[in-house]
This record gives C-alpha cells, sequence and structure tokens, in this order.
C-alpha cells in the first residue's frame, strides 16, 4: 500500500515535471522574438513608409529611412537612426537613439529648419511615435526584464504555428496585459494584442508579407489597429537590406546634420 | 524681374524633366513650398512711426530647395533660395538663403558657401551662437527657421573618436536684422539726431570672422568649448559731435567670446548649461560709452515631458556687464542707464493634439531686473500633410520704455503664417 502511494506520486511528480519541460520559458520566447524582429544581422537599413489611418479614413503618409547597429550581443544595447524624408515639413529632421537595456535610452534631434541638434527627454517610451499608432517603443522593442512572461498556448495564426505568451508589465503603463504569438518557425512576433485596464482590446499588432531577404525572415508590412481611437498605421518596408557595414562612428552629430547620400537616397 | 521668371522657370523646368525616371536613378532632389505671411498690428493703429502702417508684415514666398550630388565621391550641393514679394512695399525679389557645397573626405567635412551655423544649447537665447539672426522675422512671425541667417564663408568639421571639432571662417561680416524704423517703434536716444549712416567693418582680411567649436562626450554629456574672433552682431552709435550732433553712425565693434556648454539628461528630463565671456577688445577699460562693455553670460535650463506630447522648458539666464561703475561714470547725461546685470526667465510650452495635428506652443520671456517681457503664443494645425496654418502674437511689454523687451512695447501685433508644400 506504502508503496503503490509512492510510485504513485512520483508518477505524478513525473507527469508535472514532463509537463514542465513540454512548456516552453516564456521569457525565453520573448527574448527570441525581439532577438529576431528587432536583431536581424549585425546592422540593417530599411526604407519605410507608413501611412497613419485616422478613424474616417483621411489618410498621412511618412517616408523615412532607418539605421540599425546591435552593439553588441543580440538582446543588448542598439543605436538607431531615422531620417525623414516626407512630408515637406519634417524634410531632412533627424532622430537619434542610443537604446541602453540596462538604463534610460539617449536620444537627439536634428532640427534642420534652425541646423540645431539637442538632446530630448527619453522619458516617453509609450508616446506615439510621430502620430502614428506605434509607439517609440514598438519601434526600437521592449526589454524582456520589463514584464512578467507565461506561456498560454499554443494557436496557429495566419496558418503558421505559434506560441502565445502572456506579458504582464512591472511598471505602470497604459495597458494591462498583452499578448503575443511567437511563430514556431522564425520567432517572429505575428501578432500582439494590448489590453486596456479594463481587460478590453486596444491595440493589435500584426507582421505582414514575411520575406527572407539576406536569408533573414523580415514582416515587409507591419500593422497595428488602435481599437480605442478607431486608427491605424501601416508600416511598409519598400527596401530591407541587412549586414550593411555600419560602424558606431556612423551614430553620430555628424552624420545627422548630414547623413551621407548612400543612406537616404 | 524677368531674370527672377527666368531663374523660376529653368527651376520648373528642372522639376518637370524627369518626370518618369525612377528616383533611385536622379542625382538630385527639389522640393519646393508656398508660405504665405501676414501680420497685423493690434496696439497703436495708424502709428505715427514708421510708414504709418498697421501691418508689420506681408508676404509670399516661394521656398525652392535643390541638392544634386555626386555618385563617385561625397559631393553635394545646396541651394536653398525664397522667391518673394513683399506685398507692402511692392518689392519682388530673392532671398538666398543658404547655397553651398559639401565634400566629405575620411574624418573631414567641408562645407564652403552662404550656409547656416547653430551653436550652443539655449532655447531661443543665444551665447555662444554668436552667428547672425533676423530678429525682425522672430518679431513678425515667421517661421521659426527665418530666425537664423546664412554666413557667406568655409567651415571644416574634423570627427574624431573622442573629439571632434568645427572651423569657421567668413570673409564678409552679416550683421543682425534688427527692428528699424521703417516699422517698429524702439527706444532711440539719437532720435533727434537727423542722420543715420550704417558702417560695417572693413572688408579687409584682418576683419575675417574666426570660429572654433571644440566637442564631445563627457560622463554622459554632450560637451562643446567656443572660440570666437570677430564683431558685435548689434552696432554701438558714435556721433560727430556730442553737444550738436547731426550724423549718428553705427558701428560695430570687435568681439571676442570664449564660451562652453553642456547638455544631457537629469532629473528625468534634459538639463542645459552655457556660459560665454564677451570681450570688447575696443573698450578694454569700459569707458568708452558707444561701445559695449565686455559680458559675461550663462544660463541653466531644463526640459522635460509632463505627459505624451507635451513638454515643458524653464530656463535662467545672465548678462553681467563688466565694470559697470566705469560704464556709469561715463555714460552721457540724461541717458538711461543699464544695470548691471539683465537676467531672463524663459517658459515654454509645447503641446501636440489629436495624433499631432495641432500644436499649441507658448514661449514667455520675463526679465525680473528689467522688469519686461516677450510672450509668443501659437496655435498650429496640419490640414494634411500638405497643409499647415499657423496663428500667434508677439506681445511685448514691461515698466521702461528703454529696456529690451519694454521697447518695443508698440508693436504688439498677430500673425498668420500658411505653408503648402509640394
Amino acid at each position: 500500500m506504502r508503496k503503490s502511494i509512492m510510485m504513485t506520486a512520483a508518477a505524478v511528480l513525473l507527469t508535472a515535471a514532463f509537463a514542465a519541460a513540454q512548456t516552453p520559458d516564456a521569457a525565453d520566447l520573448i527574448q527570441k522574438s525581439l532577438n529576431a524582429y528587432y536583431y536581424g544581422g549585425v546592422d540593417g537599413k530599411s526604407t519605410i513608409s507608413m501611412e497613419i489611418i485616422d478613424k474616417n479614413g483621411s489618410v498621412r503618409e511618412r517616408k523615412m529611412v532607418m539605421l540599425r547597429l546591435n552593439v553588441g550581443d543580440k538582446g543588448g544595447d542598439q543605436r538607431f537612426f531615422v531620417y525623414f524624408k516626407e512630408p515637406g515639413d519634417v524634410r531632412e529632421m533627424t532622430f537619434m537613439v542610443y537604446k541602453n537595456v540596462k538604463g534610460d535610452d539617449d536620444r537627439w534631434i536634428f532640427v534642420p529648419s534652425v541646423k540645431l541638434v539637442r538632446r530630448i527627454a527619453a522619458d516617453d517610451k509609450r508616446s506615439s511615435f510621430v502620430g502614428s499608432d506605434f509607439t517609440y517603443e514598438d519601434v526600437s522593442g521592449r526589454a524582456v526584464a520589463q514584464d512578467e512572461h507565461t506561456f498560454v498556448r499554443e494557436e496557429d495564426f495566419n496558418g503558421q504555428a505559434a506560441y502565445v505568451v502572456k506579458s504582464v508589465p512591472k511598471d505602470k503603463v497604459e495597458y494591462s496585459h498583452k499578448l503575443t504569438w511567437v511563430s514556431k518557425d522564425t520567432y517572429l512576433p505575428l501578432k500582439e494584442e494590448y489590453f486596456n485596464g479594463d481587460g478590453k482590446l486596444s491595440r493589435v499588432f500584426t507582421a505582414e508579407e514575411i520575406e527572407s531577404i539576406d536569408d533573414i525572415p523580415t514582416p515587409m508590412k507591419r500593422v497595428m489597429e488602435n481599437h480605442e481611437t478607431g486608427s491605424k498605421t501601416v508600416i511598409t518596408i519598400e527596401k530591407a537590406e541587412y549586414n550593411v557595414d555600419l560602424d558606431e562612428k556612423d551614430f553620430s552629430e555628424r552624420r545627422m546634420r548630414r547623413p551621407p547620400r548612400g543612406w537616404i537616397r | 524681374m524677368s531674370k527672377y521668371f527666368m531663374l523660376l522657370a529653368l527651376a520648373m523646368t528642372l522639376a518637370l524633366a524627369p518626370a518618369g525616371l525612377h528616383a533611385d536613378d536622379e542625382n538630385y532632389e527639389l522640393n519646393w513650398f508656398m508660405l504665405v505671411n501676414y501680420a497685423g498690428r493690434t496696439g497703436d493703429l495708424s502709428p505715427s512711426f514708421g510708414d504709418g502702417s498697421d501691418y508689420v508684415l506681408g508676404e509670399e514666398r516661394l521656398r525652392m530647395d535643390l541638392s544634386a550630388w555626386a555618385d563617385s565621391i561625397e559631393a553635394e550641393a545646396k541651394l536653398r533660395l525664397d522667391f518673394y514679394h513683399d506685398a507692402l512695399t511692392g518689392e519682388f525679389d530673392i532671398d538666398l538663403r543658404e547655397a553651398y557645397i559639401d565634400y566629405t573626405a575620411n574624418a573631414f567635412d567641408f562645407r564652403v558657401g552662404r550656409q547656416v551655423i547653430t551653436w550652443g544649447v539655449g532655447d531661443l537665447i543665444f551665447i555662444n551662437d554668436v552667428w547672425p539672426k533676423d530678429w525682425v522675422s522672430f518679431f513678425t512671425g515667421r517661421p521659426l527657421g527665418y530666425l537664423k541667417l546664412g554666413v557667406d564663408g568655409a567651415r571644416i568639421r574634423y570627427s574624431g573618436d573622442a573629439l571632434s571639432a568645427e572651423f569657421v571662417y567668413v570673409p564678409v561680416f552679416e550683421s543682425d536684422n534688427l527692428p528699424g524704423a521703417d516699422r517698429f517703434s524702439y527706444f532711440d536716444p539719437f532720435v533727434s539726431v537727423p542722420n543715420r549712416v550704417e558702417q560695417k567693418p572693413e572688408r579687409t582680411f584682418e576683419n575675417s570672422e574666426l570660429a572654433a567649436r571644440i566637442y564631445g562626450n563627457l560622463a554622459d554629456f554632450d560637451v562643446s568649448g567656443y572660440l570666437y574672433k570677430g564683431f558685435w552682431h548689434s552696432p554701438g552709435v558714435t556721433l560727430d559731435n556730442p553737444i550738436m550732433p547731426t550724423t549718428a553712425t553705427m558701428f560695430y565693434p570687435e568681439l571676442n567670446v570664449y564660451g562652453a556648454n553642456a547638455q544631457g539628461a537629469a532629473v528625468g528630463g534634459i538639463l542645459s548649461l552655457e556660459a560665454g565671456y564677451y570681450d570688447s577688445p575696443e573698450d578694454s577699460e569700459g569707458l568708452d560709452p558707444t561701445i559695449p562693455n565686455s559680458q559675461f553670460r550663462w544660463l541653466v535650463g531644463y526640459s522635460r515631458q509632463l505627459m505624451e506630447d507635451f513638454t515643458l522648458g524653464i530656463q535662467y539666464y545672465q548678462e553681467r556687464i563688466v565694470d559697470h561703475g566705469a560704464y556709469l561714470s561715463t555714460l552721457p547725461p540724461g541717458f538711461p542707464a543699464a544695470k548691471d546685470y539683465r537676467d531672463v526667465v524663459t517658459v515654454s510650452l509645447d503641446r501636440w493634439l489629436s495624433r499631432q495635428t495641432w500644436r499649441i506652443f507658448v514661449f514667455a520671456y520675463f526679465s525680473p531686473n528689467d522688469k519686461d517681457y516677450y510672450l509668443l503664443p501659437s496655435i498650429t494645425h496640419k490640414f494634411s500633410d500638405k497643409l499647415a496654418l499657423t496663428a500667434g502674437a508677439n506681445i511685448f511689454g514691461g515698466e521702461e520704455d528703454y529696456t529690451f523687451f519694454g521697447q518695443f512695447d508698440e508693436n504688439d501685433n498677430v500673425y498668420l503664417s500658411l505653408r503648402f508644400d509640394f
């Protein structure tokens, strides 16, 4: 009798252990998904068209060139450079960001009308990026350690097998939690659902038209729908390149004031 | 006038010629916008000064912005100019904003031609930015870009790993564009002197302006050091005869500036510090009342985002007159005396609304010591990516009519500025 209890207990423990082994590490999945989405190659350059469509259907369009360099390993610090080509009132404006995974980012802006390079405050990561439905953090990534992650289920999205992970922010932000569909194949985030404090769906992100560029799976279309405002923003990657030989020195006041033509044409 | 139309026609041809070509094949880029600016007085209508007009600005501008670049080397030409019509005077002319050639070789960038240089970390307060400014544009509501005037010269920039440097050579001095008696009322101690003459520095090699900026990063702060040898950009005045003057000559005394600034993240925002010593070598004892004394200028500024799309900025600025006692002892009788220092507090509120299609921007200068102020509220609406309207006001005031902002008390105005990009 005692033996059978022991055996039952052992079986239960084993089953639990087996189940635990089968459950993917949620934080690890999110890190892999960040690496796939934000850290492709050593560096990257993309020409981006962004359409901001309000609830009445009127469209505003921004065109920009974005450069990115991974300073160390994937998941580590990065440098970003965003050069605006359109519309005319922001043409030649440049944002430069030193993303520091531990600590605040450093940010600069070049204001072309007065030829001024100055620092801008970095405490607005959850603010809209140039009036779009994407936040600054959506553009440059949110560190894994800022959320508690739990594995929810496996579920196909758009015909692709995916893990669903729930992430709850440790600090107070404008959403209460987020669900991410992480592709089993590429680890790209295929879909994200953001929920507000009332548990209602506030924003939905989808990554579409995934193409392989230099063997790096790249979503050429990225959509953020805002259910609270009825607006949506569509990012179309017109051209993406990886490993274009950028240097840390390229992320400097010099390049903000005058980016080489090869970068921005 | 026909020559301008020829130039305009040429530019338009250039704009239309490459239709059908893929943008990547082109070696140039041409952009345009149209700008209409009107500003009207709110204070003394039909003023007794100037031309008696109730308008301080009325103009249409067509901006042409051309870049052309080489493929084989890193070289580029830039031309930015306005075809404009001044509706108040009927004048039609060209305003050459920038015209330069860039060439990059390794760590060196060369820029030769008419160019705008902006230095320092002050927000609409300038210490080490000695470069010429168009205060008339600023005071009448033209877009901010018109505050800075180009200089004709050469700039070399070296970009190193730890330190970078810029050297600027300006052969021909360009002064600030200050409000004139044609459209502005201001304090003029020589109002009874019948003749006015402006005497710019002679165009000699010796009178070239030279400037340098050395900059780098120190303890996560962006730090710059500055040197400048040139002239005061606002004139001093001498009289031909101190008892019965008939001619007042405005001239630009020599000036050397030694300064530094730092900017970095601190206490949840951005902290800015800047200082400069204005050495007035033609009046080193401070005994010549026609020439500004040496000054020490400094500022501290802080800006932070209060909430999404809402930024607050505050600054404290002070300029202290060196040898103030000498200044007082030689000041002619009857002239209002400047205090030993002038200070300014600025507050700026920058609020974007409705997904950054509306902007409310308020900038305010107050001088606690001189008891005067200058307020610049404005509201901008972007109807689309192409069309934007700004409405705003310039409001001056103060206890005395001779202080820096107080003297402009009668020039309060409201303006409209409409911009269309194409």
